[in-house]
């Protein structure tokens, strides 16, 4: 009697969640399948009564597209330039935080502070800082005039400025500015994480390699890394998986053109192709696009829990 | 340490090592210093730079040779900002959208954890695991269909498009869940001895216990609202539902000739501020939040 009371009131308190989530994400998940094997799919057209075959043709198109190809190339070269970068910086500076006692938390909380931002506002900041100094072409034909922080103190040491962001960048330039950017917004979480992992290692294995005498550079390498290797597990792998789904900090820097005013779209990634395709009603390349990264994903971050489980000590 | 008149050579030698290593452990500490100390400026450059841009003219701002402090306070940057990008409407859509979505959210999230911790119904275990994995697929995938649902519902430029479809975070409900199963279960029996209904035991019990993971959420569900850019732009972009990241984007690349930078400085500013009161009262329940999920906002 109980128990079947119970059953009665778990479905209920759970009747909203369930609810919400057939709609919003089961449905979604069903219909994008769907979507994605329908040639050519138009959800304006479907509704006009026009019906679509069933094959691939949405993921050959999608694939062969100069366009996503490009897209798929920015995405994974950010990736693999930030996730490696960001977690070595946050590895060092979470041990350096750990073997301090004096200005610790305020250092903690500062190290923290680009967490709690917005990412396009502060793109804004770092468009700015990476501007030109003096006029240049904002367009074809148009003069702004502007001054870059970082250009000031490139030309104040010596170097010349480079155009960073601006009209007639290169390609290298802008990656670099999205890498800075990329990565300062990233430390954050890593560092948090990392130096959970650090302050819960039992003090008793570097008390023993004191008393051997261990050397720094050993103790680093033989004790900290190994323990805490699931903590670097697990910010690699989030890391990667934020790394694919990249798209706010570039519309912060470059705007919604996604590139410098004379070759707009040129840093799109894997996420702006999936709205592009989906505001221009285009939902079958959209939803196959969607499954394409999905499927990356899934496989990056296998191929991440292989590794770890080889390296990882639990 | 010994007394000096009696030290054997031994002794001495091991002064003589313990002296250097105390010079290479300060030579070590200050390397550490200087180098957190380094980051610390790389990460705070761009706030600083932010705060005193806000505050230059225009013609300050464009010297070939930046000044680090403005010669001239121009607060009215901020009132140009707060008008030119029309920040208090903005303001208000998204307080507004923050806190229903939040208390909507929080009431949901707080009944699935306790029927998931406390209750036992066939298929749970199942549902639960199928709860999570449904973690693991990019949220695009999901907007695709979400955007033609709203359309047929006729939701486009309204609140509840901006509330509805989010509502409900399996994050939540799992952070939660691991909460509500560390309090012991002899409290719900005795409860139950006593008489006392449910709701009344998760509101009086269970909610009290797990405060400080509901305001982790309750944070972080409000900082979604306060950056979500991609699902606003979609579905309410129009000037009466705009939210404000997307307003602070729009009002300053749809302007042509010169950016105004220090008028946009400060209307970003202006949008960063409430996230540091946030942060600066509420630290231990974001970094608490945050270090589980791995996700921003």
């Amino acid at each position: 009697m109980v128990d079947n009371k119970q059953q009665w009131k778990a479905w209920l308190y759970l009747a909203p969640a369930i609810a919400l989530l057939l709609v919003f994400t089961v449905w979604p998940i069903i219909n994008t399948i769907r979507m994605a094997f329908l040639e050519g799919y138009k959800s304006l057209e479907a509704a006009g009564g026009v019906t679509f075959s069933f094959g691939i043709g949405n993921f050959v198109k999608v694939i062969q597209y100069q366009r996503f190809l490009n897209c798929l190339k920015n995405t994974i070269l950010l990736c693999v330039l930030t996730v490696p970068i960001s977690t070595i910086l946050a590895l060092l500076i979470a041990v350096a935080l750990n073997s301090i006692r004096p200005l610790q938390r305020i250092l903690q909380t500062i190290f923290f502070l680009p967490y709690v931002t917005n990412s396009i506002a502060i793109g804004m900041v770092f468009a700015a800082m990476f501007n030109i100094v003096g006029s240049f072409y904002g367009t074809e034909n148009e003069i702004i005039v502007t001054a870059g922080i970082i250009n000031n103190v490139i030309e104040f040491f010596g170097g010349k400025a480079v155009n960073w962001i601006n009209y007639g960048s290169s390609y290298t330039a802008n990656i670099t500015v999205m890498v800075v950017y990329i990565v300062w917004n990233a430390l954050p979480f890593k560092i948090l994480v990392l130096l959970g992992g650090l302050q819960g290692i039992n003090k008793q294995y570097y008390d023993a390699a004191k008393v051997d005498g261990t050397s720094r550079r050993r103790i680093f390498s033989k004790i900290t890394v190994p323990l805490l290797s699931p903590m670097l597990a697990y910010v690699v792998i989030t890391g990667f998986i934020g790394g694919f789904k990249e798209y706010t900090s570039i519309v912060g820097i470059f705007g919604e053109a996604m590139g410098p005013a004379d070759d707009a779209k040129r840093l799109n990634t894997m996420v702006g192709f999936i709205y592009d395709a989906l505001s221009s009603n285009n939902q079958g390349r959209a939803s196959a696009a969607a499954l394409i990264l999905f499927g990356i994903i899934l496989v990056v971050t296998m191929i991440n829990m292989q590794v770890s489980k080889k390296r990882v000590h639990y | 340490m010994t007394n000096k008149d009696n030290v054997t050579m031994h002794e001495k030698n091991m002064q003589q090592v313990s002296a250097k290593q105390k010079v290479g452990k300060t030579v070590v500490l200050v390397a550490v210093y200087v180098f957190l100390l380094l980051m610390a400026l790389i990460v705070l450059f761009p706030f600083y730079w932010m705060i005193i841009s806000s505050m230059k003219t225009l013609d300050e701002y464009r010297m070939s040779v930046p000044t680090f402090w403005p010669r001239q306070i121009m607060l009215s940057n901020y009132v140009e900002a707060f008008t030119a990008a029309g920040l208090g409407r903005l303001f208000l859509n998204t307080m507004y959208v923050g806190i229903i979505s939040t208390l909507l959210s929080l009431v949901i999230t707080v009944l699935s954890a306790f029927a998931f911790a406390r209750l036992e119904f066939k298929g749970k275990d199942m549902m639960f695991a199928a709860l999570l994995a449904t973690m693991m697929i990019p949220g695009e995938l999901f907007t695709i269909t979400n955007y033609n649902t709203v359309t047929q519902l006729g939701w486009m430029n309204t609140y509840t498009v901006l509330i509805v479809p989010f509502l409900v975070s399996v994050f939540y409900i799992y952070l939660l869940r691991q909460n509500f199963m560390q309090i012991p279960n002899e409290l719900y029996l005795a409860a139950k001895v006593d008489g006392t209904s449910d709701i009344k035991y998760l509101w009086k019990v269970m909610v009290p216990l797990s405060l400080p993971t509901l305001i982790s959420i309750t944070i972080l569900k409000m900082m979604g609202s306060w950056n979500s850019y991609i699902w606003p732009r979609l579905v309410a972009n129009d000037e009466a539902h705009r939210m404000v990241t997307n307003g602070l984007r729009n009002a300053f690349t749809d302007t042509t000739g010169d950016v105004n930078y220090p008028v946009q400085m400060a209307a970003v500013a202006i949008v960063s501020a409430p996230l540091f009161l946030v942060f600066i009262f509420l630290r231990k329940y974001i970094m608490a939040g945050v270090s589980r999920s791995g996700i921003k906002g």
